[in-house]
């Protein structure tokens, strides 16, 4: 199976720029199957946490109208190489999947 | 002896890694997510009235070739900033996404979504307990709501 997510963290100076994408259908729940006709049921991230060095740097609430294979891109303040930057999500059947990165 | 040591080892660091999300499980806001109009969306985020939001960068096309994914970039120049709403006006349910900051992340996001049609984006910021909103409009060639 393909890697759930992959993320970019680069330090610039003490920020760290941040980006993930991360593989999942995002299905709206509105979507009728192109062969059955049945509508595809609603699978979607809802929640997603980043943290810096173990602490909650970002807590994002999705909407189904986030695109499929979402990506993100974020900022924290304060950061120097060695830290770890971790990225973890929910979904609405309780899937979930999280990362980490060290930051060089 | 060693390989169960180890075993343990990974269930435990794997716990440690997903204990942030166990305490986020819960915290999806069902009564904004599914509200169906601007007002009760706003209501569900508990958004009463909002300031002029100038102070907020958001980019977003013109024109979006295929409204399934939609980029935008929000930088919000307002000290303090905690959180940022996006709403799009016309969606089925507008409430899009919710970003909330601390411990030294910047008030700054890209991220990329779906829009049914053309319509007015919203994006509001929270800062200092009050709240300040931007729109613009965006134009969908294609809807990306469902096939």
């Amino acid at each position: 199976m393909a890697d759930p997510m992959k993320i970019r963290a680069q330090l610039q100076g003490d920020l760290a720029d941040v980006k993930i994408l991360i593989f999942h259908p995002m299905e709206t729940g509105l979507r009728k199957d192109g062969v059955t006709g049945q509508i595809v049921p609603a699978h979607f991230i809802q929640t997603l946490i980043a943290t810096h060095n173990g602490k909650t740097a970002l807590e994002a609430q999705w909407s189904m109208a986030v695109s499929k294979n979402p990506f993100l891109h974020f900022r924290v303040r304060g950061a120097k190489p060695g830290d770890k930057i971790m990225v973890g999500w929910v979904d609405n059947r309780g899937g979930k999947a999280s990362i980490e990165t060290t930051l060089g | 002896m060693r390989r169960s040591a180890l075993r343990a080892f990974a269930a435990f660091m794997a716990a440690a890694l997903l204990r942030p999300l166990q305490s986020l499980a819960g915290g999806w806001n069902k009564t904004a997510f599914d509200a169906k109009a601007v007002a009760d969306a706003l209501k569900g985020i508990g958004v009463a009235t909002t300031e002029n939001g100038d102070k907020i960068a958001f980019k977003a096309p013109e024109i979006a070739e295929n409204g399934a994914i939609v980029p935008l970039e929000i930088t919000c120049e307002i000290p303090g900033t905690r959180a940022i709403y996006i709403l799009v006006d016309k969606n089925p349910q507008p409430l899009t996404a919710v970003f909330e900051f601390d411990n030294g992340a910047e008030a700054f996001v890209a991220t990329r979504i779906k829009m049914a049609e053309s319509s007015s984006v919203r994006v509001i910021a929270k800062a200092g307990g009050k709240f300040y909103a931007t729109m613009r409009d965006v134009k969908v060639t294609i809807g990306g709501c469902g096939a």
